[in-house]
């Protein structure tokens, strides 16, 4: 149902590295969830609204004031590397 | 002579309150049976031994000083390590967060702090709250303090067993299809899923943001009304909480379900029940009935496509919650190369275990172009036929009963197959995609082993799920009973 081309796009799109053998494993494991899935495509679901979220509220506001945060270096205590108070991260446009 | 360790909360706040023992001999008590038990059962992944003498110390002086208390004050619990508690490592059972240290706590540890409550250490689950046995955590499967050859069910199989096994007086967990309610009908303690929007998410790391729930465990329903007391209410940084007032769920508790209408699914029947599980629910309903309450028959007709709109759902909104983990802002990193992708997949590739990869991938699937419509927006709309389902049940009943779960504790390594796994939440899923509450108490045992009972409750009715099952429990001593194997 799934096969290794449609994994290795899908690990693609999700930025999921992947070795042969696990395309291998996931193809398999994922056709036997969609197959057992499946019988979703049954329901007869004509005028029926899908429901994204099962709170029965919806846009809660509040005044837009600005609120004390924490301290750049509290929260980039946990980055890997960082540099002058910014997340430092690899180049995304380089000259070739 | 009753040890410490196997006081309920209730016996415990007495007797501090009358300061006929302290919080530090308490939760001293509580560490000696960690040290004790917990190289077989290993349920924490962490114990605050320091912290939590400090906070036992500072809950005695309290009571001492005369200052205000809180039925939480000095009381050890054991905190799910899916939520977030400042500067203490939070690893949500994942080698991606193996070493994170949130800047914050949750909205539920505020409240548990200001309450008084002692912080025993962290517990271990599933990688991610994904999984039904914590076979799934990247450190090491916890064993059930009934028998240490079975998983304790999952994802919050360490604080289930931590309760079980006197190792903490009460607990929380997260709960996105069951993983409160399985892992506590498997280890015979309380667990209880709230509804959505009861107890603030602020903290708790996100799986499946419209599922997600917090919730206590504890060793009876009194002792679970109390935790949910400190840590229900509105909090204006989760904006799904709901403004509605929390009720007095202690003062609920009056013994009494005369005339109470309950529901008994049909559908909940299903193939594949274990028939000592069977058995023991049926004899548990009629306990319910000659307590007063009026049994039922309902109809929940699109029970049978819970699990597969779960598996719909839960992975994509994983598949969108997971990509924060890039390697750039916190957690894992793969520095060993230049490239910015091959950085991020690799990164990815090693931080996950193969469970989260998976829901990862068949989030991303159901969500990619070409398949939204066929999986994501059908499962969507039959969630609105489950929801439905239940909205017509309870305009009949206050309350659905069934078991929490089709088997008692399989053994570790049992299952290997993914979507059998799955199914171990078959009657704890519907729930969350409708967004209800609903509890798992002690129901019986079959061959020695837990027999969970589920009452579900209607939106904000976990003051009357929570009446049935003290009702249930003052006439049964399932809930008292000690696991031999610890």
């Amino acid at each position: 149902m799934i096969d290794r081309e449609t994994v290795k796009h899908v690990a693609q799109l999700a930025r999921l590295g992947m070795t042969e053998e696990e395309v291998d494993i996931f193809a398999s494991q994922l056709s036997v969830i969609l197959e057992n899935i499946a019988i979703l495509q049954q329901v007869d679901v004509s005028g029926v609204s899908p429901t994204a979220h099962a709170s029965r509220l919806s846009n809660i506001m509040r005044e837009d004031i600005s609120q004390p945060s924490y301290a750049p270096e509290v929260l980039l205590a946990n980055a890997p590397e960082q540099e002058d108070n910014c997340l430092k991260v690899r180049a995304v446009l380089e000259e070739s | 002579m009753t040890e410490l360790y196997q006081l309920t909360i209730h016996e415990a706040g007495e007797l501090l309150r009358r300061r006929q023992i302290s919080s530090v001999e308490l939760t001293r008590a509580h560490l000696d049976r960690i040290r004790a038990v917990d190289d077989r059962v290993k349920a924490f992944t962490l114990i605050t031994d320091d912290l939590a003498m400090k906070q036992a110390g500072e809950a005695d002086r309290r009571f001492n000083s005369g200052a205000t208390v809180s039925p939480l004050t000095g009381i050890p619990l054991a905190i799910k390590d899916v939520i977030c508690t400042k500067g203490i490592i939070t690893t949500c059972g994942s080698n991606m967060l193996k070493d994170f240290k949130p800047p914050y706590d949750a909205a539920v540890m505020e409240r548990l702090n200001a309450a008084g409550a002692v912080m025993l250490g962290k517990t271990n689950m599933d990688e991610f709250a994904m999984g039904s046995s914590t076979e799934h955590s990247a450190f090491f499967t916890t064993q059930n303090p009934w028998d240490l050859e079975r998983a304790p069910g999952g994802s919050s199989g360490g604080s289930a067993a931590a309760v079980a096994a006197g190792m903490a007086m009460g607990a929380l967990g997260s709960d996105t299809g069951g993983s409160i309610r399985q892992p506590g009908a498997l280890c015979n303690v309380v667990g209880l899923k709230t509804t959505y929007g009861r107890v603030s998410r602020y903290g708790l790391v996100a799986f499946a943001s419209s599922l997600d729930q917090i919730g206590p465990f504890a060793r009876n329903a009194r002792d679970a009304a109390l935790i949910l007391q400190a840590i229900a209410g509105p909090d204006p940084r989760d904006s799904t909480s709901s403004p509605d007032p929390v009720p007095d769920y202690s003062a609920a508790l009056n013994g009494s379900i005369k005339g109470l209408r309950i529901g008994v699914p049909e559908e909940y029947w299903v193939d594949g029940t274990q028939p000592g599980v069977v058995k023991a629910v049926r004899d548990d309903i009629e306990k319910l009935r000659e307590l007063g309450a009026e049994i039922g028959e309902v109809s929940l007709p699109h029970t049978k496509y819970g699990v597969p709109v779960y598996y719909i759902i839960a992975p994509a909104e994983a598949s969108a919650n997971l990509a924060r983990y890039d390697g750039v802002k916190y957690g894992y990193s793969y520095r060993d190369t230049s490239d910015m992708w091959e950085a991020l997949e690799k990164t990815r590739q090693i931080g996950f275990g193969q469970e989260v990869k998976r829901r990862i991938m068949l989030g991303t699937y159901a969500l990619s172009s070409g398949y939204y419509d066929a999986y994501y927006k059908q499962a969507e709309k039959v969630r609105t036929l489950i929801t439905d389902d239940f909205t017509r049940a309870f305009e009949r009943f206050d309350v659905l009963v069934s078991p929490a779960s089709p088997s008692v504790a399989f053994k570790i390594g049992e299952i290997s197959d993914p979507y059998e796994m799955y199914l171990q939440d078959i009657f704890t899923i519907p729930a969350n995609l409708a967004g209800i509450c609903g509890v798992s108490i002690p129901g019986g045992f079959s061959n020695g082993l837990p027999v969970g009972l589920q009452l579900l409750g209607n939106f904000f009715a976990e003051d009357v799920i929570l009446r049935v099952a003290d009702a249930f429990e003052r006439v049964t001593d399932y809930h008292t009973c000690w696991p031999k194997a610890v």
